[in-house]
């Protein structure tokens, strides 16, 4: 009995960290670059036309960006996917429940599915409002991110729907950096210390991060 | 001590179960949990009621056959098998929730015996190794390194009992399947097999509708036998060699 990686539950979960791990890459990127916004408008705004330029001359205008996007949507598709097929497999697997209940496992490894499926809306939600603009508040100004940004943040939902958002990420990284690195068989006994502090460390840095714009427009250290 | 046990009656694999309520006295401390239970259905036959009916064998944690969740806990507050847990963890006047294993890879048979087969089937599918019988062989012919040996030697004390499936959120035998194959991986006489073994008991634990890791620990805690949950990164790590190297994907 053969098995290939997309029929084994252990295969399935090798897909859902290894996009995992591709989308935690992207955003420690992409967190980094929003920092630039407390160096101005026009910073920001022509970090973000360099983001459309990337690449050229060998590539054309946008191309990276549109690789970029490929693969980010095809590993959200990849993790939700496995995540819904996982999940579902693991609920069958314990259908009842024990009349003693106890409290077990730590948050951040209670939460992962809640907190994937908050961060999954969150995707839909934040490309409709600073991508698309179809959600955004005022009128949505292509070529000026800055704005759109201060507009977003100046409403007190776009404000918690983005911190909550953020939140439930530094907790699923907490746990999903950790575990990947259990999925692909390079934890080890040494190493498990070093693994936890750097996934507590990454889930720390990613939230502060993020979390420092909205921030600095409520208080209007950027406005 | 007097006690007050909760117990859940089941009359067979079809039949509707749920938690009866009994009264034992005069439990000694240093009674194991399985003489309370024999206390209990010493006065349940004398009463003409139908006895409990729980796994046991050996009653030394050695064999795996004993279970129950007791008050939530696979193999109750100790780490140790249900044979081995003493009452003196116990104290006079406590309430004591006792379940089978909860899995839908491990049916109730009757009251708190489940049945475990699906792990026999685990281990069919590559849970041993192909030596030529005979004579037993020179004990040096084979070297194995002695880190490779204490690894082996720690998977292998694995008692298949099932604790880590009943403690596991999810009814994952991710930890049982992990010592089964690390024990046989790691040593050269378990070489020839060492792709097939990974990649079969792996496919046959997910037959058998075991659900996946969530690396959630559970199953490490309960295990009577501390195989660790590394364990299970290390089989994640031979699966994804097997599937590798092997040209069987
Ligand atoms: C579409 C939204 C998302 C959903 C529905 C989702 C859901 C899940 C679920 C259910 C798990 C498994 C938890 C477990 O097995 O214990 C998981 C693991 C993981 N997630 Fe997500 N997640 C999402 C977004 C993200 C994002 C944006 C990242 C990037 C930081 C990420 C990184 C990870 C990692 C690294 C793992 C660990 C994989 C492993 O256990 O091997 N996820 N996710
Ligand atoms: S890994 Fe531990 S808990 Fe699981 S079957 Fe083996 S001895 Fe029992
Ligand atoms: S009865 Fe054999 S291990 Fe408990």
């Amino acid at each position: 009995m053969t098995r290939t990686m997309w029929d084994s539950s252990v295969g399935k979960k090798t897909v859902m960290a290894v996009s995992g791990l591709i989308m935690l890459a992207y955003l420690v990127v992409h967190m980094l670059g929003n920092l630039k916004i407390f160096f101005g408008s026009d910073e920001f705004n022509d970090y973000a036309h360099w983001l459309r330029t990337l690449g050229e001359p060998f590539l054309h205008y946008e191309w990276a960006l549109w690789i970029i996007r490929v693969v980010l949507v095809a590993a959200v598709v990849a993790h939700a996917t496995s995540a819904y097929q996982l999940s579902r497999r693991d609920i069958r697997a314990r259908p009842t429940k024990y009349v003693h209940k106890k409290p077990r496992a730590s948050y951040a490894t209670r939460t992962m599915r809640w907190g994937g499926i908050i961060l999954g809306l969150f995707i839909v939600w934040h490309i409709l409002d600073l991508t698309t603009g179809t959600v955004h508040p005022d009128g949505f100004q292509t070529g000026h991110p800055y704005q759109n940004v201060i507009d977003t943040f100046s409403t007190w939902y776009g404000n918690v729907i983005y911190i909550v958002a953020m939140l439930a990420l530094g907790l699923h990284v907490r746990h999903g950096f950790w575990s990947a690195a259990q999925t692909l068989g390079v934890g080890s006994r040494a190493r498990d210390r070093a693994l936890k502090v750097t996934a507590n460390v990454l889930a720390l840095v990613l939230t502060v991060g993020f979390v420092s714009v909205p921030v600095a427009v409520m208080t209007g250290v950027v406005s | 001590m007097k006690l007050t046990l909760r117990v859940w009656r089941q009359k067979n694999a079809d039949a509707d179960g749920a938690m009866s309520t009994y009264e034992v006295d005069g439990i000694s401390a240093d009674m194991s949990f399985l003489e309370m239970l024999d206390t209990l259905n010493e006065e349940l036959i004398l009463k003409g009621e139908d006895p409990v009916a729980f796994d046991h064998d050996c009653r030394e944690g050695i064999c795996g056959a004993c279970s129950l969740v007791i008050n939530g806990d696979a193999h109750g507050p100790e780490r140790t098998t249900t044979c081995q847990l003493h009452m003196r963890s116990f104290e006079d006047g406590d309430t004591i929730d006792i379940e089978p294993w909860r899995a839908s890879a491990f049916p109730v048979v009757k009251d708190l015996v489940v049945d475990r087969s699906a792990f026999d089937r685990i281990i069919q599918a590559g849970g041993y190794i192909t030596a030529p019988t005979g004579a037993a062989p020179e004990a040096h012919a084979t070297p194995v390194p002695k880190p490779d040996a204490d690894f082996a030697f720690e998977h292998a004390e694995c008692i298949g009992c099932g604790a880590c499936v009943a403690a596991c959120p999810n009814g994952a035998a991710m930890l049982f399947t992990s010592a089964k194959i690390n024990h046989l991986n790691v040593l050269p006489q378990g070489a020839p097999e060492r792709e097939t073994r990974v990649l079969d008991m792996v496919g046959q634990m997910d037959e058998e509708g075991f659900g996946g890791c969530t690396l959630t620990g559970e199953c490490a805690t309960a295990c009577p036998k501390g195989i660790p949950l590394v364990s299970i990164t290390s089989m994640n790590k031979e699966w994804l060699r097997a599937t590798r190297t092997s040209g069987k994907r």
